[in-house]
């Protein structure tokens, strides 16, 4: 699996996560439109991720864990949208700090993304 | 009375909708691969998966069955970290592989052990009657 993909992916949940946590500060809720093009950008992202993890799955030599790897792909694509439905039904900090959850499950899937593919060695 | 999912109750819905998702995709992984490597290991995935999504429809309900529900969901689960969790370090024996409960929760930065105590406060804390609430009345 290509890096970049995950290293732009990761910088772009930090960017989304360090705003909620202002968002949180300032008491400044639901998200504006602006932060929800960062969101939008992120699942781009994720969705570029899942194609590319599934082609670089079925071309690869190594002996990746493929359920647990398409079902980490599959599933990281859908934090961002539940966290701002979550934001936006909750007008409140706490709403944020909902969406700050699902930010912080991309970062975690993240890593297990690239250690699962790690883990199977060159 | 606070309506369960409403205010750090939605952060706690997050948090155990993600944990549900996480026990019921490791349960079904592992029981679906090699269910006979370390049945109790896997046996216990899958309760904790249970409990996490009874937890998880029980939050986002709200109301009196559902209060009664996750209270013994919520229950459940505390027991279980803490009693798999210290199995797991003194009987290395009886978990050749991993739940979600190992080491309390280890894999997952700890939040299990966390979780069932965040849910038990919330539990306490959203049914008592709001500061507002009895202010306005005593008014």
């Amino acid at each position: 699996m290509t890096g970049w993909l995950v290293v732009t992916v990761l910088l772009l949940t930090a960017v989304a996560a360090a705003w909620t946590v202002l968002m949180i500060v300032r008491d400044e809720s639901p998200p504006g439109d602006r932060f929800f093009v960062v969101l939008g950008v992120l699942l781009l992202a994720l969705v570029v991720q899942l194609v590319g993890g599934v082609v670089a799955l079925a071309t690869t030599d190594r002996d990746v864990e493929a359920v647990t790897f398409v079902s980490y792909l599959v599933t990281v694509v859908l934090a961002p949208p539940f966290g701002a439905a979550l934001a936006l039904v909750e007008r409140s900090r706490w709403g944020s700090a909902a969406l700050l959850v699902a930010l912080a499950t991309v970062a975690a899937m993240e890593v297990r993304l690239e250690a699962l593919w790690a883990a199977a060695g060159a | 009375m606070r309506e369960l999912s409403t205010g750090p109750g939605r952060v706690l819905v997050a948090v155990y909708a993600v944990f549900a998702v996480a026990a019921t995709g490791r349960s079904l992984v592992q029981l679906g691969t090699d269910p006979g490597r370390a049945p109790l290991a896997y046996g216990l995935s899958l309760l904790a998966a249970v409990l996490y999504l009874v937890a998880t429809t029980c939050l986002l309900r709200g109301g009196r069955t559902a209060r009664r529900v996750a209270l013994v969901a919520v229950t459940v689960e505390a027991v279980g970290v803490v009693v798999v969790g210290t199995l797991s370090y003194l009987a290395t024996g009886l978990f050749p592989d991993k739940t979600v409960w190992s080491h309390f929760g280890q894999g997952y930065g700890f939040l299990p052990l966390v979780l069932p105590f965040l849910g038990l406060w919330w539990l306490r804390a959203s049914a008592a009657p709001e500061a507002g609430n009895r202010l306005d009345v005593r008014g």
